[in-house]
């Protein structure tokens, strides 16, 4: 019943939010805005998680390879696999919805309870389509990105530290992230990183926007957006990996 | 004029608005005064849309706001001003873009007109100068003069102000109602103003509706409110010794 609610409101607010702009060039500078303040700002963070995954992934490989049947490439093989197929699209994805959801939850929620969504829907403006829908765009756009620069940094990272630390060779390495390399799997990885940014934007926006009482209600929503983004971040890479991998 | 008739709004089971008819005059400062609690702001919000009535007519020069479609409710919002009780400006953006932000969205000014328009809006509440503050950076005087700014950026026929000058020391708030009754006369607009302040109901009360528990309980100018014989606005007016006493010789 609650759940059901939640959707329908849900669903209604995202009607609003693709209605037609009111204004074509404020919305472009909000999109701009946003990319700055959504993508770019998250750069720092995705770099260092990505280096030191990839490097991690690629000794706990080794650690684990030591059999002689199994050929030293397959360390960087395994390394590719995982950070192009569910560490870049679903892990960094996770950590942006902690990063960004409660970015977007709570500055939506501040807004709600001290009126300036009021302000803007008594001056005749869409609230939900002027500050939900750059919010959305930008991370539609900027993710793909974003991911793109952390299989990049993770494979770069378990190079660095898998052949500083011993675990594996160059030549090994190199060999092994060039195997078996399925470029079809590219889209995969991405469509489930178009997903996720949606829902990572559009849900905490729904929560953010939501908000009603004061500044304790404010830090509720955006615990919310994060706990559901992350839920539903999961169910879909579940429901996105059994649709393309499954056969 | 906004002419309201037999407005109702139940919020649960709690009627918090009761059959309230009442009409508010253009070039004057219409004032909507009760205690905390009586349904004043929600009375406000009725009248812009921001709550829906459940039943009654809001008659903005005669188009009934309620019965519109969302494209001409949307035509008459652009023409309404609203201040509200904490000022509810942009956090993220700065003075000057708060009061630019209703010709962003709804004129095609070029930049320098726009700037000039908020030059003049700025002039008029005092805040010339102040052009590149973010609201964090302003006292709450500023913060509702700022407010005021933006509401009159792009030339309001109604203004709305929730409680103008609560949070504000004496002298600011005189300050506050001459602007918004300055404004009012200057440009000829109906103005609607919500207050639980004694003194601004002596200052610049037009015309008065006094609400108690949901109801429209009384109607009349800040002259007749002195010499009041209803109870619960007696009651409301002089509610401390002091009041009485200095209120009760200007009466007689
Ligand atoms: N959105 C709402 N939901 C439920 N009750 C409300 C809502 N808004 C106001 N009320 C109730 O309506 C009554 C009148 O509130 P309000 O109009 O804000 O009073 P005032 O502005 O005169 O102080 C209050 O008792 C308040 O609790
Ligand atoms: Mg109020």
């Amino acid at each position: 019943m609650n759940l059901f609610f939640h959707i329908g409101r849900y669903f209604m607010l995202l009607y609003r939010v693709f209605a037609r702009p009111q204004k074509h060039s404020v919305y472009m500078r909000q999109i701009i805005f946003e990319i700055n303040n959504i993508g770019i700002s998250s750069l720092p963070i995705i770099a260092i998680i990505s280096v030191f995954m990839g490097g991690i992934i690629t000794i706990q490989a080794a650690f684990g390879f030591n059999s002689p049947w199994v050929p030293l490439y397959a360390v960087g093989f395994t390394t590719r696999e995982s950070i192009m197929l569910e560490f870049s699209p679903t892990i960094v994805c996770l950590i942006l919805a902690g990063k960004v959801g409660s970015n977007i939850a709570s500055e939506i929620g501040a807004m709600r309870i001290t009126e300036q969504i009021d302000a803007l829907e008594i001056m005749g403006i869409n609230s939900a389509g002027y500050l939900i829908f750059p919010k959305i765009a930008a991370a539609v756009f900027i993710f793909p990105f974003l991911i793109a620069l952390s299989m990049f940094l993770g494979i770069a990272g378990g190079y660095v530290m898998g052949i500083t630390s011993g675990a594996c060779t160059e030549y090994e390495y190199i060999f092994g992230i060039q195997a078996f390399f399925e470029p079809w799997k590219l889209y995969y990885s991405f469509t489930k990183v178009l997903v996720f940014a949606f829902i990572i934007t559009s849900v905490s926006a729904y929560f953010g926007y939501n908000t009603s009482g004061g500044a304790l209600e404010v830090g509720k929503s955006s615990t919310s957006a994060v706990v559901y983004s992350s839920i539903l971040i999961l169910l879909f890479s579940l429901i996105l990996t059994n649709l393309f991998l499954n056969r | 004029m906004i002419e309201i008739k037999n407005i109702n709004k139940t919020f649960g089971d709690r009627q918090v608005v009761k059959d309230v008819s009442f009409t508010f005059h253009k070039g004057k400062t219409n004032l909507i005064i009760g205690e905390s609690g009586c349904g004043k702001t929600t009375i406000l919000k009725l009248m812009v849309g921001l709550h829906k009535a459940d039943s009654g007519d809001i008659l903005y020069d005669g188009q009934n706001f309620p019965k519109l479609s969302v494209n001409e409710q949307e035509n008459i919002r652009k023409k309404i001003g609203m201040l509200f009780q904490g000022g509810a400006l942009f956090d993220s953006q700065t003075l000057e873009e708060n009061v630019q932000f209703p010709l962003d969205m709804f004129t095609d000014l070029t930049k320098a007109e726009k700037l000039e328009q908020v030059n003049f809006c700025l002039e008029k509440v005092q805040l010339v100068g102040k052009n590149k503050l973010y609201p964090a950076e302003l006292s709450g005087g500023m913060k509702k003069r700022a407010a005021l700014a933006r509401a009159i950026a792009n030339n309001p026929s109604y203004l709305f102000c929730d409680e103008p000058n609560s949070g504000l020391d004496p002298k600011t708030s005189i300050v506050i109602d001459n602007l918004i009754r300055n404004i009012t006369e200057e440009f000829n607009i109906t103005t609607i103003i919500v207050t639980h302040d004694m003194n601004s109901v002596i200052e610049i009360g037009d015309n008065i509706m006094f609400v108690h528990k949901g109801e429209n309980w009384w109607t009349g100018d800040k002259s007749q409110i002195l010499k009041t014989k209803n109870q619960e606005l007696f009651d409301f007016v002089f509610a401390s010794e002091f009041m009485k006493q200095v209120l009760g010789s200007q009466a007689k």
